[in-house]
């Protein structure tokens, strides 16, 4: 008997199909992963099944928990159902709580909007559900704010909220896409055993087949808003039969085949770089103290090299790379590239900030909206003396975009014409145009769907070797680095914990928080 | 769409009425004549006559300049002295200077627009002049905190970053990139500012902080009908029009504005 | 929490001291002597001299300020020139009528805003929602000043339910004094409430998109619950910032008012004073209402701080 049937589920938004005949089956106990692309319609099931579409959609079809039709219910029984019946979790967890509630109020609302219970009861409820995914009451009282608790610890509260009355069926929608890898871990751990205790059944929502492979025993690929590969897990990944899984397995597996390389000339050198961020302003004089953000780091980066930097988020890495683009002042040491001394600001030389040029994370923030393709390739003509002009500049745009795939035509087109991916083309191209000897890659690859991402680091691998470009990669995502890089350093607050060889850093880890890293990063066995 | 085609109508139209008394009223707006006193709404009088026999619809024609000339002058002290400043905050975000602009603005805040003119009416005596400086004064921190508060939003952006990395200066970024993406904003702003510069000079005309006789503005017509509104409710009710039907319309053409603008709505659209 | 009001005192207390200063000096500029300048062109000089030394003008300028603000702080507000009488007392008096004119337009214009904003928020995109932003359209582009005049012509002289103008004073009984400060409040509450009603409904709108929302709709609430109980209290923050730039617009917009209902207010006291050159009044009844104004501004950050638990965390 299932637990969930799905049935034919299709939906519309204004006219516009989002989701076609969509089936699923979930039986209690059992984790059914959902996986598929930005766009793909995953989030769509979710919200269908739990009565929350936009208003402006239209659903047909069945989506049966046990006997009851979810679709046919009345929005006051879907509201009797949401929350007892069927618990949901949403990605990110530093919006998804009300911030001017405690969690206690938060939790034990499930309970008072079902339930006839008392505040005290409904507190009571919301304390024994805290202790269970992880929150004790001597270091989470009911009367944390949000604000007050970390990412994973907002996410843990979520939970909390859905599992409160122990529903049957548990809606999990990205749950850990917004969290580092080692809250990922514990957070996917927590709700393995929550499905273990409560024989629940969870929908796992996600867009990273190793979560899936990890967690999940039946997997459904959705691509388009169809469902086009369902099966048990380990089936779906050792002989997928529909052609977009191959390549979506095929994608996550992509590593460019790397020669080693022999480098030997320094070119980036950094030396016991301490960073401080300034404390918020307090009046007009006064100001909090200072945190140190980056302390004693140094490392240096060959010529021809590409190198890897990895951590969590607040480790300080990004604060790191902005120092090294000369854009923030240091409060010791110094970094130097191709021998002279990187300042901060303008006071940066031209002919130094030429050789450096950078890739940002996010590929709709990168480009002012109001320029034109072609003008923005052209910016970091500005560090050049004698850029080219006219005709020879127009020429240089061409081929920087022709060198990264992209039409010489697109350079009069405006940013939005173009995806994410050709954005992140793009963004190559405006880094490569003066030919810089380093282009600092942050987290450069990591708003993209697999495939393209794969795509994009093929990009990269070929241009290094045809421009005998240098790397500087920074990535919160240990397969990507591992991937692309020759050596890697690992960084956790401030400072950096471990370096070497890529491979030796990943196959025989010295330092436990590597160690810790490398175990919580989820693994898809390709078992063919 | 549609609302920006109504606004700009009314509004166009109060603009119009305004240039073209420059060369052209029905009657002549200062011209008295006792036999047209208090005469209500007529063919030869399209609007009535006030106390003095001067004919209402060309005395509104001419106070539509008044109107006009002072809100958008003051938009333009607003524009001119607040955007450079919130850029400039913004550029320099958490340093003293920008510190001492927002303080700044706070201050300006505490003086509503009418307390300014009311402290330079006492020093200088009354003029429409004061009252523009009066209404631009108040409009300058409205425009710097909206500047800085989107050049915030933009500094945190990706492509200045980029910008930087390709070593232009706070300055030259401040004028490539910040500005332009914060233009579509600080005009629809300025269309409120506008509106509200619009009524500011009627209060301050209405109680004689404003335009001077014998230049005939709205409010001061307004301050006059007072006493006559229960026998010449006219002299009350047109002037009073033509402020609602401008500021209407300004708002309107906003509104119309925003949504032009706001590449959110214009997605959304498409 | 104790940080915070704190630090928000200091801020207050340093917008007084600067916008005193502002004041002073706007005085300072008089062309000429203020003494000369208040009496006029036909003034003796015997005159002149006399007043001089009643406002103390041979001392400096830092003494002289000092002797403004010390007599401030203790109530002595200084001499009227016209009616040689203490500005401390007409001020008191004049207050009893703005300062209560003030507070009911606000609470009216709140009272009225809050239930139409969230009404026209819960029923987005209807004929209700669209009446309301209609109306309010309407209500912002209205100037006050003459709402008030329409509003005589049809209750004063036509219904005759209110008295065109004047004011019985407190000692008349509450009620004949709030009925004679009812038309004014309400023209001056109905704009300021078109305005507000719009930020509610925007404010809540925004907050009724946010992830919060969706997952207290996910523990089981319905839509109105939660509106209620997560959207409303979140909405509230941005409305709180226009509720206190409105107490300043409403004061000042009391001054224009009084003049249509004949109201002994601080509008009155003020234009006569422009017009009698009695710069002592001016400049006392302008510092008067800054600092209300600054003070209502510090009420809305206590207000934040007792809405968002953010704030009260923070130094």
């Amino acid at each position: 008997m299932n637990l969930l049937a799905v049935e034919d589920l299709s939906v519309e938004i204004g006219g516009a199909p989002v989701l076609r005949r969509v089936s699923l089956a979930l039986e209690p106990g059992e984790t059914l992963g959902v996986i598929g692309e930005s766009g793909s319609g995953k989030s769509m099931t979710a919200l269908a099944i739990m009565g929350l579409l936009p208003r402006s959609a239209r659903a047909s079809g069945r989506a049966l928990l046990g006997e009851v039709d979810l679709l046919a219910r009345t929005e006051a029984e879907m509201c009797a159902i949401r929350g007892r019946d069927v618990g949901m979790i949403f990605q990110e967890p530093m919006t998804a709580l009300n911030p001017l509630q405690t969690i206690g109020d938060q939790v034990a609302e499930t309970v008072r909007v079902h339930r006839r219970a008392s505040r005290a009861e409904a507190q009571g409820v919301a304390r024994l559900t805290l202790e269970r995914v992880g929150l004790p009451q001597a270091r989470f009282p009911l009367d944390r704010f949000p604000h007050e608790l970390s990412g994973g610890q907002r996410q843990r509260v979520g939970i909390a909220m859905a599992i409160a009355l122990r529903p049957r069926l548990l809606i999990a929608d990205e749950p850990t896409t917004a969290l580092d890898v080692t809250t990922q871990a514990a957070i996917l751990d927590l709700l393995r055993r929550l499905v273990a205790e409560d024989g629940m059944g969870l929908m796992l929502i996600t867009h990273d087949l190793a979560v899936v492979a990890e967690t999940a025993s039946r997997v459904a690929v959705m691509t388009a808003g169809e469902v086009v590969e369902r099966g048990a897990t380990r089936e779906v990944l050792r002989a997928p039969r529909h052609p977009y899984t191959r390549t979506l397995l095929a994608a996550a597996a992509d590593r460019p085949m790397r020669l080693p390389r022999i480098a030997r000339t320094p070119l980036l050198k950094v030396e016991g770089v301490t960073r401080d961020y300034p404390g918020a302003r307090r009046g007009l004089f006064g100001r909090e103290t200072p945190t140190r953000a980056v302390r004693n780091v140094s490392f240096t980066l060959h010529a021809g090299e590409s190198l890897g930097l990895v951590g969590e988020s607040g480790c300080g890495k990004s604060t790191l790379t902005r120092a090294v683009l000369g854009l923030d002042a240091l409060q010791g040491g110094r970094i130097v590239l191709d021998g002279e001394e990187i300042r901060a600001g303008e006071a940066m030389a031209r002919e130094l900030r030429a050789r450096i040029q950078a890739v940002f994370q996010d590929p709709y923030g990168s480009f002012d909206p109001r320029w034109r393709v072609g003008r923005l390739v052209a910016e970091p003509f500005h560090v050049v003396d004698d850029a080219p002009g006219g005709e020879a500049r127009t020429q240089a745009v061409a081929a920087a975009l022709e060198a990264v795939g992209l039409a010489a035509s697109d350079a009069g087109r405006f940013i939005h014409e173009f995806s994410g991916g050709q954005r992140q083309r793009i963004a190559i191209a405006r880094a490569l145009i003066i030919r810089p000897k380093l282009i600092v890659l942050d987290e450069a690859v990591s708003a993209l769907d697999v495939r393209v991402r794969a795509q994009i680091l093929d990009l990269l691998d070929g241009l290094s070797t045809r421009y005998g470009l240098s790397y500087l990669f920074i990535s919160h995502d240990l397969h990507v680095v591992r991937a692309v890089t020759d050596r890697v350093l690992v960084m956790r607050a401030g400072e950096i914990v471990e370096a070497g060889p890529t491979e030796r850093v990943f196959s025989r880890p010295t330092h436990p928080y590597t160690r810790e890293l490398l175990a919580a990063t989820p693994v898809l066995e390709m078992a063919g | 769409m549609r609302s920006l085609w109504i606004g700009g109508a009314l509004a166009g139209a109060f603009a119009l009425a305004a240039l073209v008394s420059f060369v052209w009223t029905p009657w002549d707006p200062a011209a008295i004549d006792i036999a047209a006193k208090l005469r209500p709404p007529s063919a030869t009088h399209w609007l009535g006559a006030d106390h003095f026999g001067r004919d209402v619809f060309s005395m509104m024609m001419v106070g539509a300049r008044v109107s006009i000339a002072v809100a958008l002058v003051a938009v333009g002290i607003g524009m001119g002295l607040g955007v450079p400043l919130g850029l400039a905050a913004a550029a320099a975000r958490g340093s003293l200077l920008d510190e001492a602009i927002m303080r700044g603005n706070d201050l300006v805040f505490a003086f509503p627009a009418l307390l300014i003119a009311i402290m330079i009416t006492a020093v200088f005596g009354p003029s429409a002049v004061n009252a523009i400086i009066a209404i631009g004064i108040f409009n300058v921190p409205v425009f710097a905190r909206l500047a800085r508060g989107g050049a915030l939003a933009l500094w945190q952006r990706e492509f200045v970053l980029a910008a930087r990395v390709a070593g232009k200066g706070r300055a030259r970024i401040s004028v490539e990139h910040v500005l332009p993406n914060l233009a579509s904003l600080l005009i629809v702003q300025g269309t409120i500012q506008f509106s509200l510069g619009v009524l500011a000079e009627a209060g301050l005309s209405y109680v004689g902080l404003g335009a001077q006789p014998p230049t005939p503005s709205w409010g001061r017509m307004l301050a006059e009908s007072q006493t006559m509104i229960s026998f010449a409710p006219w002299l009350a009710i047109f002037p009073g029009l033509a402020i609602v039907l401008t500021v209407l319309g300004l708002n309107l053409m906003g509104d119309g504005l925003r949504d032009l603008l706001d590449p959110r709505v214009r997605r959304a659209r498409a | 929490m104790l940080g915070y009001v704190a630090n928000r005192l200091a801020s207050l207390v340093a917008s007084l001291v600067v916008a005193s200063v502002v004041v002073f000096a706007a005085i300072e500029v008089v062309p000429g002597d203020p003494a000369s300048y208040m009496l006029g062109m036909n003034a003796t000089p015997e005159a002149v001299a006399a007043l001089r030394a009643e406002l103390g003008l041979d001392a400096g300028p830092l003494a002289r300020y000092l002797g403004w603000v010390g007599g401030m702080l203790t109530g002595d507000f200084g001499v009227s020139y016209t009616y040689r009488t203490p500005v401390s007392g007409m001020v008191a008096d004049r207050l009893q009528v703005s300062l209560p004119l003030a507070l009911y337009a606000l609470a009216l214009s709140t009272a009225i805003a809050f239930p139409v904003g969230i009404w026209a928020a819960a029923r987005r995109g209807t004929a209700v929602d669209a009446g309301v932003m209609g109306a309010t359209q309407l209500g912002v582009a209205v100037p006050n000043f003459w709402f008030a005049m329409l509003l005589v012509l049809v209750f004063a002289v036509n219904l005759r339910w209110f008295s065109a103008g004047g004011f019985p004073g407190w000692n008349a009984g509450v009620w004949p004094a709030l009925k004679a400060l009812t038309l004014p409040a309400i023209a001056l509450a109905l704009p300021q409430a078109s305005i507000l009603a719009r930020v509610m409904r925007s404010s809540l709108l925004d907050t009724l998109g946010e992830d919060f929302v969706r997952t207290a709709r996910a523990k089981g609430l319905t839509r109105g619950q939660a509106l209620r109980r997560h959207a409303l209290r979140n909405a509230l923050i941005p409305v709180l910032t226009i509720i206190g730039l409105q107490f300043s617009f409403l004061l000042a917009g009391a001054i224009i008012i009084e003049n249509v209902f004949f109201l002994p207010g601080l509008g009155r006291l003020v234009f006569q004073a422009i017009s009698a050159r009695d710069l002592v009044v001016v400049e006392s009844v302008v510092m008067l209402l800054v600092f209300a104004v600054i003070v209502v501004n510090f009420a809305v950050d206590l207000a934040y701080a007792a809405v968002d638990p953010r704030l009260r965390r923070r130094v």
